[in-house]
């Protein structure tokens, strides 16, 4: 079996930057990955681990920076990396995200592919239904359990009121959500082996994806203008003593809001 | 990669921007271990320190990160630079020397003197079991009457037949009463210090746990009592018979300590800076006062002095040019320093600065024993002495 995880690098800390000028996201300082993907990643090495005869495979689109990202995929037990680098693809909205990664997954052959619920900094939690699309997939999303028999696929999704218990033939495509399983830490001797695996760096060339097809040109959405959301004003930070409780109800009847 | 330098943003946690001097895998492996001491030991390691336990599952979990024994290599190990083991330590001690002293004992003592000094039999049988931790180890060397002069050791072993009689007792001893074997130093009828392996269960060896200290309560420390242990020949050592077996351990460990105590002192001032700009005094907050702005500024020469000495010190470790003279200045030097860092950081948070609610009097207690353990700033500051004057003033 193998199974592809679909990753992101994006910037690290909490807060994020835009450039006023490409208004874009400010991606020049330290970049993680996305935590929403780790789950994914542990999901595969889990369905791995069970299957016992299985490849995973990280895929991402981004900067040449990304490497770092998928390098610490690798590190937690992945066995390869794919990434797609190229200036054209920078500004690309999902929906032209999503021509890449179609076509990169299209090139793996991958019998299933497992996404992060979201992305940390973009929060679109779409892509996946977006390359699910593309590729013509089964997809199940908000996966809080995951399992694969006989070449097919059983979810449990969390919806408002319960789970949906899905079953789906492969290959699909399934996004997890952040409730699935908690990501294990790298070990040492897997950070230090994860540069000796096998990793590969394509283009658009590469994937056949026409250079108009992506990057601002190939969007659907513009952005005219951003702003900072409006200051919070005048806030109070209570330093709980035991009576914060009250002191918040008291501000909320002072207010008339309770 | 060349590029035209300009200058990077001041980050206040790491002010003279050492992570530069750091390649990517030392990053990634010392992120991996403060992200585990942020999200394991730190929540925890308060209650753990108030109730003076560690629970066991911590062990197996610093062994899942593949840490025990990490810069040794061969039989499994996973042979990582002198560099990322000193990250690891500092990352370790940032979050409880405790916990960093279950790790330097398992790696820089036990493992170290099997892995130096033991027979390939030795090496087989517990190298690989220790770096899963599914074996943890000590190391005995202290003894009541016998500290900064080990020498003196009472500790014997007396041949009988085809084995060995060991008697005597060791003192603060880390891991002990966890341990499943103990690395025991004792005097040979010839006179000469042999190192043994005593197991867990031979019958005559036992470790009582040590209560009632006020420093490492997340740490267990054993006495080790020998009476009448036969152990066998097979597990002496047989490539030393000399204090420059346990002493070579010990240079090991001390390494560790000088990043260590870092990691420490930079936990305190980390509190110390975050509480001093939201504590209001008289209208404004106390960082904006000149006298705490200067015992902010103090801390931070200190942590980036130290930490810029420890890595010197670990690139000369890993080109096999680190004298065991330059690991006493360090040692000496940075546990020192990180001592006065806790406490001033401890002015700074007033009152709350006694509680576990916050790490500083925890990493201030504990760094009392780190000034003493693995040789005392007075030895370390003799051994300095000596390098400098030629003069032995240890007598």
């Amino acid at each position: 079996m193998k199974i592809a995880v679909c990753v992101k690098q994006v910037p690290e800390g909490t807060s994020l930057k835009l450039d006023p000028g490409t208004k874009r996201l400010d991606r020049s300082g330290e970049g993680a990955l996305n935590h929403f993907d780790a789950n994914a990643v542990e999901e595969a090495l889990r369905l791995k681990e069970s299957a016992g005869d299985a490849e995973v495979v990280v895929v991402s689109v981004g900067p040449a920076g990304a490497a770092d990202a998928l390098r610490k995929a690798l590190a937690m037990g992945a066995d390869r990396a794919l990434l797609v680098s190229d200036d054209a693809v920078a500004g690309s909205d999902l929906v032209a995200t999503s021509r890449v990664l179609a076509a990169a997954l299209e090139r793996e052959g991958a019998d299933l592919v497992l996404f992060g619920q979201q992305a940390s900094d973009s929060d679109g939690a779409v892509l996946w239904a977006a390359v699910a699309d593309r590729l013509r997939r089964p997809l199940v999303s908000q996966a809080a359990e995951l399992s694969v028999a006989d070449g097919s696929l059983r979810a449990k999704r969390q919806t408002e009121f319960g789970y949906d218990v899905i079953q789906a033939a492969l290959p699909a495509i399934v996004a997890v959500s952040d409730a699935i399983n908690e990501p294990r830490y790298p070990s040492l001797k897997g950070i230090m082996g994860a540069k000796k695996k096998p990793q590969e760096t394509l283009t658009l060339g590469d994937l056949g994806v026409d250079v108009g097809q992506v990057g601002e040109a190939g969007s659907k959405t513009e952005v005219y203008e951003f702003s900072l959301p409006p200051s919070r004003g005048d806030s109070r930070k209570i330093e709980d003593d035991g009576k914060a409780a009250e002191q918040i109800v008291e501000f909320l009847a002072e207010k008339r809001l309770v | 990669m060349a590029t035209t330098a300009k200058p990077t943003e001041l980050d206040p946690r790491d002010f003279l921007a050492i992570d530069a001097l750091l390649d990517d895998e030392e990053k990634a492996i010392r992120d991996t271990v403060r992200r585990f001491v942020r999200e394991r030991v730190v929540p925890n390691v308060g209650e753990w320190f108030e109730r003076g336990e560690v629970p066991r599952e911590l062990t197996q979990e610093l062994a899942g990160l593949g840490l025990f024994g990490m810069h040794l290599e061969g039989y499994g190990l996973p042979g990582a630079s002198s560099v990322a083991y000193g990250l690891t330590c500092m990352e370790l001690e940032a979050g409880d020397s405790g916990v960093r002293s279950l790790v330097s004992v398992q790696g820089s003592l036990a493992m170290f003197a099997i892995w130096r000094w033991g027979s390939e039999e030795q090496k087989q049988r517990w190298l690989p079991a220790m770096h899963e931790g599914e074996a943890i180890g000590c190391f005995g060397l202290t003894e009541p009457d016998a500290g900064s002069d080990p020498g003196s050791m009472r500790t014997t072993a007396r041949r009988d037949g085809a084995d060995w009689i060991l008697n005597g007792t060791k003192m603060w001893i880390t891991n002990g009463s966890i341990a499943d074997l103990a690395v025991v130093w004792a005097r040979t009828e010839d006179g000469k210090i042999n190192g043994f392996i005593v197991e867990k269960g031979m019958p005559g060896f036992s470790a009582p746990e040590m209560k009632h200290k006020l420093s490492l309560r997340a740490s267990v420390t054993s006495e080790l009592v020998l009476k009448d242990v036969r152990v066998p020949e097979e597990n002496r050592f047989p490539e030393i018979s000399s204090l420059r077996g346990p002493l070579s351990c010990l240079n090991e460990a001390r390494y560790g300590i000088v990043w260590g105590a870092e990691g420490a002192a930079r936990a305190c001032f980390e509190s110390a800076l975050e509480y001093a700009k939201e504590r209001i005094v008289f209208g404004k907050p106390i960082a904006g006062y000149q006298l705490t702005q200067q015992k902010l500024a103090e801390m931070a020469l200190e942590i980036n002095r130290g930490t810029l000495v420890a890595l010197h010190l670990g690139r000369k470790k890993d080109d096999g040019t680190l004298l065991p003279e330059q690991v006493s200045m360090g040692k000496m030097g940075n546990v020192r320093g990180a001592i006065e860092v806790c406490r001033t950081a401890r002015t700074i948070l007033g009152g709350n600065g006694i509680t576990l609610e916050y790490p500083v009097i925890r990493h201030m207690n504990n760094l009392e024993s780190v000034l003493t353990y693995e040789g005392t700033h007075e030895v370390h500051t003799l051994v300095v002495g000596e390098a400098l004057t030629g003069e032995n003033a240890f007598r």
